[in-house]
């Protein structure tokens, strides 16, 4: 019996702390392990393209042991919150601008900078089965034509092109409303406020066609192309520089593509 | 000269903006304030509610809500639109409704006060020498309530010019008509113009502080019946 007493003796006050040394010694590992294999990136992405975002971190996540965070805004506004220390690893922009100006003062990774989509316009309503094409912008005048600032916005800056391309900036000057990116475009088309406006393809379609509403997707060669670009911003954080990979791969596109953008192959 | 053109523009159509909707909301909360300062109708609670709700609102449910209802299909849009004014979207009287109803508890709470502090001392006496309901409230209500008048205005003039999110969300930026100055410093921002910025933003706080020292300092040694968050 005295052996088994004993046993017990060492089952009751030994056992337990040797359980939590091999506890500590667990977590211990996985901690080691997790921050050299897995890591965890905050991603600022651009309002346009927030959507496309989304599905792209949820295949990564499966396809990687990192994790991303997504906060959607305006690119303008995380240019001057990047400047001041925002705590972002990657920035998907809006356009060319702002991340290009980040390498330039030294807030991002230097040849990080690489388009991920190019955006596409169209001139859009929230009447199902209208015929819109670029002649109903030129008996428009009068009416309230929705896009985005062109001074902050690069779909706002690629309408502009459109109708000065079209030559119908005189007539229709007085008839723009201006949202603060493209998703206030949008807003005000979509709540029947103007009645026509440019909105982004990845706004009202999927797989590159119109589906609500009805709208003219302008012809790229109407405007100059509006192409967004990523850049790193925090070199050590490898789920930053792993999504970024992921970007540019063949199941990143399709995905993009669904959303209604293109690729650009022809600029880094 | 210091602001450019679209600057002194924006300046002078945020002033035009805060004027125009100090004055309409002294006209409408006048009676309103009146009315909850003396009245024990159960109504009074829900009421005074609904006047402080846009201190805890943010601006962003009052514009989406706006936004709504000045549609052509929404409430506002089809009366403007029955009325053959079309949609007040992207318009200054649009603006202009949005900032009464942004504005209004801070016109209405101070005049409340103001009658709520004067009691029904003076009125009954002015009622013992014969003057009617209408004779009592011009000669001697408004005039005791003062103070109330001063700071209610000068409160609902600058939380205007201070207007931000509303504006944004259903004014569309259209110059001369819906870019007031608060836009116009965010468009500033956004387009990385810091230096000019910083001189159109830099001149609102000065603005604002001249504002409230004016309540707070000269008038407040008067004890001036300013905002009560509730009652």
């Amino acid at each position: 019996m005295a052996p088994a007493v004993a046993y017990k003796m060492i089952d009751c006050k030994h056992i337990p702390h040797m359980r939590l040394h091999y506890f500590i010694l667990t977590l211990t590992l996985m901690t080691v392990a997790t921050s050299s294999l897995a890591d965890e990136a905050r991603v600022a992405v651009a309002a346009n393209f927030s959507r496309p975002a989304e599905m792209l971190v949820e295949q990564f996540e499966l396809l990687q042991p990192h994790r991303i965070e997504l906060i959607t805004g305006s690119s303008a506004r995380f240019y001057a919150q990047l400047r001041n220390g925002a705590p972002f690893d990657a920035f998907l922009s809006a356009d060319r601008e702002k991340p290009a100006l980040l390498v330039d003062e030294g807030f991002a990774v230097a040849d990080s900078l690489r388009t991920y989509a190019v955006g596409r316009l169209v001139l859009w309503t929230a009447e199902p089965t209208r015929e819109i094409s670029g002649e109903t912008l030129s008996v428009f005048a009068g009416g309230r034509l929705a896009l985005a600032n062109p001074r902050l916005a690069p779909y706002g800056l690629a309408a502009q092109e459109v109708i000065d391309n079209l030559g119908l900036t005189e007539l229709l000057a007085d008839s723009l409303i201006m949202g603060e990116n493209v998703s206030q475009a949008y807003q005000f088309v979509a709540t029947g406020n103007a009645p026509l406006g440019f909105v982004a393809l990845s706004q009202v379609g999927r797989n590159g066609a119109i589906e609500q509403g009805s709208g003219w997707l302008v012809p790229s060669e109407l405007h100059s192309p509006i192409r967004q670009y990523a850049v790193l911003l925090n070199e050590t954080n490898a789920a930053a520089g792993a999504f970024l990979e992921f970007l540019r791969g063949p199941e990143a596109r399709r995905i993009v593509y669904s959303f209604g953008y293109t690729m650009d192959d022809s600029e880094p | 000269m210091m602001f450019p053109a679209e600057v002194l523009q924006a300046i002078w159509l945020t002033l035009r903006l805060a004027t125009t909707a100090t004055l309409l909301l002294l006209l409408i909360g006048t009676p309103l304030a009146w009315w909850l300062a003396r009245t024990h109708s159960w109504l009074r609670g829900p009421v005074a509610a609904v006047v402080a709700l846009p201190l805890v609102l943010p601006p962003t449910v009052l514009g989406f809500y706006l936004l709504l209802a000045l549609a052509p299909a929404g409430p506002i849009g089809q009366l403007t639109g029955a009325l053959g004014l079309g949609s007040l979207a992207f318009t200054f009287e649009g603006l202009v409704i949005g900032s009464i109803l942004y504005s209004l508890p801070f016109v209405v709470q101070p005049i409340q006060n103001a009658f709520h502090a004067m009691g029904d001392g003076p009125l009954e006496v002015a009622a013992t020498f014969g003057a009617g309901p209408w004779k009592r409230f011009f000669t001697v209500a408004i005039p005791l309530a003062r103070p109330g008048f001063i700071s209610g205005s000068i409160l609902g003039f600058a939380h205007t010019v201070g207007e931000f999110g509303v504006v944004l969300m259903i004014g569309g930026n259209i110059p001369g008509e819906t870019r007031v100055v608060s836009v116009q410093i965010y468009e500033q921002v956004e387009a990385l113009q810091f230096a000019e910025a910083h001189w159109l933003a830099g001149s609102m706080v000065v603005f604002s502080f001249l504002v409230l020292l004016v309540v707070y300092g000269s008038l407040g040694r008067r004890a001036v019946p300013g905002m009560r968050f509730g009652s």
